[in-house]
């Protein structure tokens, strides 16, 4: 059923008699032309375009728990591409422009809403920093400001301007960065990707691989029993690992925690994404009204999906030398999630490392952003069986060739990306 | 979370900075023929394991000495902590011994 203002009324005025679910809960077949194993946005996003840009329709998602229960429904919703190094910039611009028209795409209100984003600025190296940034923003179409003190308090007269540590001196904005709902978008994905014919299995936990003589996957071993698949592409966030393991494969990736809070509902208050330059602290405000915040990785290995104190702490003292007045708030939740950190801080789309397996995975804690154009372009790399234009630097081999993606500069220890 | 370093005691992990899985083991001859691949293969790839878990902590605001932890990664329960140089197969090779003569010059 397409969805449309007509629709509503006629179900409305009908008891809801002829509405019908958003996708079929599909039991998996023997065999498919790909097996996508992960139900979080990517896998579901792949899925989606495989069949829309493609034309391949025989496809399974496969998902342990239910879609959208990992990372893609524990994180922060924000979407940008305000990056510098040329590896990511265009990839991540490609992803926004696809924010933009995602819910006509879609048929599906994800609430993409392009409130903007302000990196505040706290000193001259800082500002020298960001404009070199925003420069590069600009190259790649992204849209840029460079915006000085007086800008950013007309914007946001809360922040804390004359903090004697960490005054604020202006700010880098994207205005077409924002944020989106992101249960609707996993569902948004799910649905379009079901229409096509793509059946996503849930409550269906991948435990292993099938494989040939010389050693190439064929399928995957799951709670419901062997599928046999042509092609096999992982798309599992945090818990990649855990399954290329059964391969012997060792990838450049750690598994991390990364918490975000959310508080009571308050009145409009905070008109974008605002994030903190001296400390790591970042907000914004939900349409319910809860402010949305998040700041460090808990720092250390970890599967436990809850996070730890100490970083509780921290992200709550950035909070409050940046905006003293969310003091009086009170913090209505707290959660966490498995981030796939890498050793560059950039993601991994690419063939193999084995024949018949695909790899999408390393996305840190910035890949809901990242969703629409990492279904796009793994999508065209297991299609076409070469790597998309806009991802072809987030191949596996760049930790041998030295062609590292690391917009920190930090080196290979995840914790600091 | 709570590591007992060997040298301090119990002390809260905040204490600590976390470097990463301590089961590599640095390759010994740097201009080998494939040096750089087993360069890439000790600096990039990791186990990731959900469970047991090897890793180095540096004791930044105690003792600061390096601790290798056992830690579950699951359940964040602590096995067994003992300073790293302990667990450092190859104390003495060459290399080592190298740099325990200039740190000796140095002194001197
Ligand atoms: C607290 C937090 C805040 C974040 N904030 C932002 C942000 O503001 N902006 C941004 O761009 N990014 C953000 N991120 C990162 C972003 O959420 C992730 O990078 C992205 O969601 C990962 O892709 P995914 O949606 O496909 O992952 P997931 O949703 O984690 O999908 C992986 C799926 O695989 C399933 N799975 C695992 N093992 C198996 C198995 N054996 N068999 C079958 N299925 C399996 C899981 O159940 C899960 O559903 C944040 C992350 C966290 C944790
Ligand atoms: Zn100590």
């Amino acid at each position: 059923m397409r969805y449309s203002l007509f629709n509503i009324v006629v179900n409305g005025l009908t008891g809801n008699r002829f509405t019908e679910p958003a996708w079929r809960a599909a039991t998996p077949k023997p065999r498919y032309d790909v097996v996508i194993l992960g139900g979080g946005g990517h896998g579901l996003a792949t899925a989606y375009y495989l069949a829309k840009n493609h034309g391949i329709h025989d496809v399974a998602v496969i998902e342990k728990g239910y879609v959208g229960g990992g990372n893609a429904g524990r994180n922060t919703t924000i979407f940008r591409s305000n990056y510098l190094l040329p590896g990511n910039e265009p990839f991540y611009e490609w992803s926004v422009k696809l924010w933009e028209g995602l819910e006509q795409t879609l048929n599906y209100n994800v609430m993409a809403s392009q409130r903007g984003i302000v990196n505040l600025i706290h000193s001259d190296a800082q500002r020298d920093a960001y404009a070199r940034r925003g420069n590069a923003m600009l190259l790649a179409d992204a849209g840029a400001r460079l915006l000085d003190r007086d800008e950013v308090r007309t914007m946001m007269p809360f922040l804390d301007f004359d903090n004697a540590r960490f005054p604020i001196r202006g700010g880098l904005m994207q205005p077409r960065a924002g944020t989106a709902r992101h249960d609707a978008v996993v569902w948004g994905f799910a649905r379009g990707a079901d229409k096509f014919g793509v059946d996503i299995v849930q409550n269906c936990e991948a435990t292993g691989f099938l494989r040939d003589r010389t050693g190439a996957v064929t399928g995957v071993e799951t709670s419901l029993g062997p599928i046999m698949a042509d092609k096999v592409a992982l798309t599992l966030a945090g818990s990649t690992s855990r399954l290329t393991e059964k391969l012997d494969l060792r990838l450049p990736i750690e598994s991390q925690v990364l918490q975000a809070f959310v508080s009571e509902a308050v009145k409009p208050l905070i008109p974008g994404v605002i994030t903190f330059g001296a400390g790591h602290f970042y907000v914004s405000q939900s349409d319910k009204g809860g402010l949305v915040f998040g700041g460090d990785l808990d720092g250390y290995n970890s599967y436990a999906q809850r996070g730890n104190l100490p970083v509780m702490e921290d992200v709550l003292e950035g909070g409050m030398a940046l905006m003293p007045m969310i003091g009086r708030l009170r913090l209505l939740r707290q959660w966490g999630g498995i981030c796939d950190m890498s050793m560059d801080g950039s993601p991994i789309i690419d063939i193999g490392p084995l024949p018949g397996l695909y790899l999408n995975c390393a996305w840190n804690y910035g890949g809901f952003k990242a969703t629409p154009a990492s279904g796009w372009c793994f999508a065209h790399t297991i299609a076409t069986d070469t790597p998309h234009p806009l991802s072809a630097a987030y191949r596996l081999d760049r930790f041998r060739t030295g062609k590292v993606i690391d917009e920190r500069g930090a080196g290979p220890q995840p914790n600091l990306h | 979370m709570r590591i007992p370093c060997p040298y301090c005691g119990p002390r809260d992990a905040h204490e600590f900075s976390y470097l990463g899985d301590a089961t590599g083991t640095r390759p010994k001859n740097p201009s080998a023929p494939d040096a750089i691949l087993a360069f890439h293969d000790y600096v990039y790839p990791r186990g990731n394991p959900a469970g047991s878990h090897r890793e180095l902590w540096y004791h930044t605001n105690g003792c600061r000495r390096w601790v290798e932890v056992s830690r579950n990664t699951l359940t964040h329960e602590i096995t067994g902590a003992r300073f790293a140089g302990a667990s450092i197969p190859d104390a003495s090779v060459p290399d080592a011994s190298v740099s325990d003569a200039s740190e000796k010059e140095a002194v001197s």
